[in-house]
């Protein structure tokens, strides 16, 4: 049995039915990971000591009934954003570079209470700013379908990983598409959860109004399995929410019948891919084959999503990054003579240019006499975003959409042209704005072998009715378990 | 919006950041051609329409008035660039 084939699940199932020790699986990730990491670079910070002494540990819990999780002993890979106890936590920020964190970020406590063992850290776009992990400072990700295209991001890293099997399943973030857009680029399942839905405490903060943690992973069933052991309130984060049970029979019957689903027409418009075009109407028609109705409606919102996100996030990001002044953690500069030139020399020197950007933009809309102009009037087009999820799911149960215009695109591409990137958000970044879950699977390949991503956005705290959307979709289809072929 | 050379050197000023003459001018540029784009939410009408703050209703979050985090003094200036006797050292701030 090769360990790296079985999907999260399938390898907690063999893990606890004894074919398979912890120490097993968490050696056989780190035996591909130190053969084939050097190609992709999906892992910023290794910690085989402590997953292999934990994988020992854990392995007890399970013989000893302590550990009775479905994701028992399954090893995962964590979004280099997310506080890690004693294990160097970097945004893939120079800034950041030497920060270890004296505390777990909840979703770890959590992964560590179900007997989950963290294999590392993975590559991102620096501080979660950018959609192609380019701005990393510990260089870019490359994706495992062709190494000369990017992986996505911001989650490129932990994309990369599960498409390289180089990770079962991982931790990502998402602020404007940061889970979907690199699922959709490595060809892996991703869910964004809804606000509210899992714990920030313990995610380094970009925008506190739109980032989410979630899992990406092989299938819909292991981000089912992942989301529902790190969803729920959380009394460090103020923003959580009680939510119901999680039924996880629900979400995985893939049940589709009588289902409506709407498509945005304004998602099949101007600058979409022909062949993500097509993927995507396929994917209706897989749909309408399960007994779903699917029709298209018009959402003309959407043209204002992108100035309306980049607005808001700038904003929250450049408030959110003045705490990084070179004194209490991280990079400070050695060559500052006064108080003024340790907080300037350590931001100048320890920022990349994109996050420098977004600190300027960010204040731009803010500050005095441009306030009212953008971040005011982002806000008031915030509720009318709202607003229009709110009609569109009086009439269906869930929307159906490409994840981006166009599959991975090659290194180098976008990075000299901010607003191009930007661009490429267009389908995802209303999602946060609006606050409701949505899950990326793959559903076709374009004329070149590049995956292609299609998005189901669901009504708020209704995970489960678009995971089992994703599954319903993943018992008809096949695109899923498809690998590269060096993988 | 028309972006000039001093308004990107008063964004500086602002996030306490400092570019090389070569990153102004492509900020200059960049910034010119992302507050364009941005300006299209001019175009939507937003007449009586409220800003939006949080999307779903949450208010007045509060947690029982119990110390969970007690003294980590020696983990939190593990990370201090400087300290010394349990504090953080900053530069001389007052002459």
């Amino acid at each position: 049995m090769d360990i790296r084939n079985l999907t999260a699940l399938e390898l907690g199932q063999a893990i606890r039915a004894k074919e398979i020790t912890v120490r097993e699986a968490v050696e056989s990730y780190f035996a591909a990971i130190e053969e084939n990491d050097a190609k992709y670079h999906c892992y910023n910070i290794l910690c085989k000591a402590e997953a292999l002494a934990r994988a020992d540990e854990v392995q007890k819990g399970i013989d000893d009934g302590t550990y009775t999780s479905p994701l028992a002993g399954v090893p995962v890979g964590v979004k280099d954003n997310i506080c890690t106890k004693g294990v160097l936590t970097t945004c893939s920020s120079k800034i950041l570079e030497n920060f270890v964190p004296p505390y777990d970020a909840t979703v770890i406590r959590r992964m560590h209470a179900a007997g989950m063992v963290v294999l590392g850290k993975l590559n991102m776009d620096e501080f979660a700013m950018g959609s192609t992990t380019e701005t990393s400072y510990t260089g870019v990700t490359h994706n495992p379908w062709n190494l000369d295209r990017v992986p996505g991001g911001s989650s490129g890293g932990a994309a990369a990983a599960v498409a390289a099997k180089l990770a079962p399943v991982t931790l990502g973030s998402d602020t404007g598409g940061s889970i979907r857009q690199p699922a959709s680029f490595c060809g892996v399942s991703g869910l964004k959860p809804t606000y509210g839905a899992v714990s920030r405490y313990g995610l380094v903060a970009y925008a506190s109004s739109l980032d989410q943690i979630g899992p990406l992973a092989r299938d819909a069933k292991d981000c089912a399995a992942l989301f529902s052991l790190i969803a729920g309130k959380d009394e460090k984060d103020g923003t959580s929410m009680v939510t119901e049970k999680f039924d996880f029979e629900a979400a995985t019957n893939g049940d589709m019948q009588g289902k409506k689903i709407g498509i945005p027409a304004d998602y099949l418009g101007e600058g979409i891919s022909p062949e993500v075009k097509a993927a995507i109407e396929a994917a209706a028609e897989t749909y309408r084959a399960l007994g779903a109705e699917v029709e298209v409606f018009p959402m003309p919102i959407v043209k204002y999503a992108i100035p309306a996100y980049y607005i808001i996030a700038c904003a929250e990001a450049c408030s959110n990054l003045s705490r990084y002044d070179g004194i209490k953690y991280g990079y400070s500069s050695p060559n500052a003579d006064n108080l003024t030139e340790t907080y300037i020399k350590s931001r100048s020197e320890g920022f990349g240019m994109e996050v420098k950007r977004r600190i300027m933009l960010g204040n731009f809309v803010l500050s005095s006499g441009y306030y009212d102009a953008y971040y005011n009037k982002a806000l008031k087009a915030k509720k009318l975003i709202q607003q229009a999820f709110f009609d569109a799911f009086e009439k269906y149960d869930m929307l159906l959409g490409p994840v981006a215009p166009t599959t991975a695109l090659k290194i180098g591409e976008s990075l000299s042209d901010p607003l191009k990137m930007y661009l490429g958000d267009i389908y995802t970044v209303m999602i946060n704005i609006a606050g409701v879950p949505s899950m990326a699977i793959p559903c076709g390949f374009d004329s070149e072998n590049m995956p292609v991503g299609l998005q189901l956005i669901g009504k708020p705290f209704c995970e489960a009715e678009i995971l089992s959307a994703a599954v319903g979709f993943q018992n008809a289809t096949d695109f899923h378990k498809k690998s590269p072929s060096a993988v | 919006m028309q972006i000039d050379k001093n308004l990107v050197m008063y964004l500086e000023k602002l996030g306490r950041i400092e570019l090389s003459e070569e990153q102004r001018a492509a900020s200059e540029k960049d910034l010119q051609d992302i507050l364009t784009y941005m300006d299209t939410l001019n175009e939507l009408d937003t007449d009586g329409v409220e800003p939006a703050s949080h999307s779903f209703p949450v208010a007045n979050v509060q947690r029982d008035d119990v110390v969970t985090n007690a003294a980590q003094t020696e983990a939190i200036l593990q990370n201090a660039p400087n300290q010394k006797d349990g504090c953080f050292v900053v530069p001389k701030t007052v002459e």
